[in-house]
Formats: C-alpha cells, structure tokens, sequence
C-alpha cells in the first residue's frame, strides 16, 4: 500500500501551521496514541539518538503535560502545556512551549481534529496558532528539533545509501 | 546597499503578488493588462511589481515599446523546500505512528478471535 504523507500548509506572513496525516486505523485508536503516555512514547520519542520521557501528561480538561527530549551529550530539550480539551475521540486542544528557547512565554495553540474515514480510516488536522509569524517562522526553521534530528536522519539515509 | 532586505517570503506574503504571479504564469503581461486584472490602483500594483521583480520573481522583457512581465518560478523552489525538514520530522513521527496503530490493530483482532 501507498504510504500515507504527512502535509504542512505554512502560508507566508500568517501565525499558523496546519498538518493533516491519515493513517490506517480507526479513530479510537488514533486518539488513543496521542493521549495515552505509553503509547506516545512509542512515536513521539526515540527520533535519531533522542531518548524521551514523560515526566507528566494528563489528557483531560486542565491538566498538564511535560515531556523531555535528552541527546547523547546530555542535554535535555524540555517541551510543556496545558491541555484545554480533551474529547474522546475528535478534538485535543493544547498549549505547547518548547523550553529551550532564548526566553519563555513564547506558546503555541494546537488544535488537533481526528475526522472518521470511510473504511476505519482517520484523519488527523492540527492547527497550530503562534504569537507572531516570527515565531511560526522560526518553529519551522529552527534547529530545536527538526532540523537537528533531520541532519541526522539525512545522514543516516545517505550512509544507509552508501553501504546498500 | 539595499536598505530593505528582499527575499521570496516577503514576495508571496501579499496576496496581490501571489494573484500577480498566478496571472502572468499563464502568459506575460504588460502593466496596464495585470493593472486591468486587479481592484486597486495602478500605482499600486506597480509597486508590487516592482517588489516582485527585486526579489527575482518577475523578468521584464522589452518588445518594442511594450515592456512584459514574464514570471521567474524558480525561487519558488526555495519555498517549497523551506518547510520539508520539518515535514520530514513530523513524517518520521507519524510513520512511527502508522506502525504502532497496525500493532495496537493485531493485537485487537487476536483478543477478538479468542
């Protein structure tokens, strides 16, 4: 089967990004993925050499979450927020702020939709609202996890390349 | 020395430019006829086009008395593959993903059957 692809709609001079994925599974259990700690674990961390842990994460109404990237060095990329809404099994709304950045208070709103499909299909939509295209811009061109993990994974696939 | 930086981004920032590129993609055009294309006044199409032509998105060709807008797509590419490092690091994750729910899907037939 084709794979499916993740698209990113980042539209110039405006403070959102939107991302919409479908995956092979009915939505219950998509929801599950994203609000369960263990299974988040499972996609969101171990990315390249990144070992993840959760130091906390309520998926309800009012309750937060913490999470932290650690690199081979040592050092620790920490991301945190609160969750507004938790609706099993269509709606997360949250904040994020990514810790590591030059000063604090920079947060971001994401709401992700889990829309059925036909044939136990599901597709995911998050919009992610920044406090200024500056800060959008600079999340999508940030070293902080993309581009860092993204060398990375490059520099895996093209060694994979050479050796094959 | 320029005092304002130009780049792509701030050329397709403007939705004006962004319907100005789209218009003399299909064919080039002269002022006057992209003039004819838009609400807003000719000055002020002008100046996007001006701003369109600094940042490497329009050509102006001479045919005679007529000057052509011909559009340059290639910068464009620069937006494209501005976002992809990002795309491919949420692809990553969500190809993790596409493999967690296809285990989470077994396990649940393989309860079912029991």
């Amino acid at each position: 089967m084709e794979k499916n692809q993740t698209t990113i709609t980042a539209v110039p001079g405006k403070q959102e990004i939107f991302i919409t994925r479908e995956f092979e599974a009915p939505r219950e259990l998509v929801f599950k993925a994203y609000t369960d700690p263990e299974l988040l674990l499972q996609w969101l961390g171990g990315q390249c050499d990144l070992t993840m842990r959760i130091e906390k994460f309520e998926a309800k109404a009012g309750g937060s979450y913490r999470y932290i990237h650690t690199d081979p060095a040592g050092n620790e990329y920490g991301f945190h927020g609160v969750c507004h809404e938790s609706t099993a099994p269509e709606r997360i709304i949250q904040t994020f702020e990514f810790e590591g950045l030059p000063e604090a208070g920079h947060v971001v709103l994401e709401t992700t939709k889990f829309e059925a499909l036909p044939n136990n299909r599901t597709r995911i939509i998050t919009q992610s609202v920044f406090q200024s295209v500056a800060d959008r811009d600079g999340m999508l061109q940030s070293g902080m996890e993309q581009g860092v993990l993204d060398s990375h994974a490059r520099l895996e696939e093209l060694l994979a390349t050479v050796t094959a | 020395m320029t005092s304002t930086r130009r780049d792509v981004f701030q050329a397709i920032a403007d939705p004006t430019r962004r319907q100005i590129i789209n218009l003399i993609a299909q064919q080039p055009l002269n002022l006057n006829a992209i003039a004819d294309n838009f609400e807003v006044s000719r000055p002020a199409i002008s100046q996007h086009i001006k701003i369109l032509i600094e940042c490497g998105l329009i050509d102006v060709k001479k045919n005679g008395r007529e000057r052509y807008c011909e559009v340059r797509l290639e910068p464009l590419n620069e937006v494209a593959q501005w976002i992809e490092p990002y795309r491919r690091s949420m692809e990553e994750r969500f190809t993790k993903m596409d493999d967690l729910l296809a285990r989470m899907q077994k396990e649940n037939g393989s309860n079912d059957k029991k």
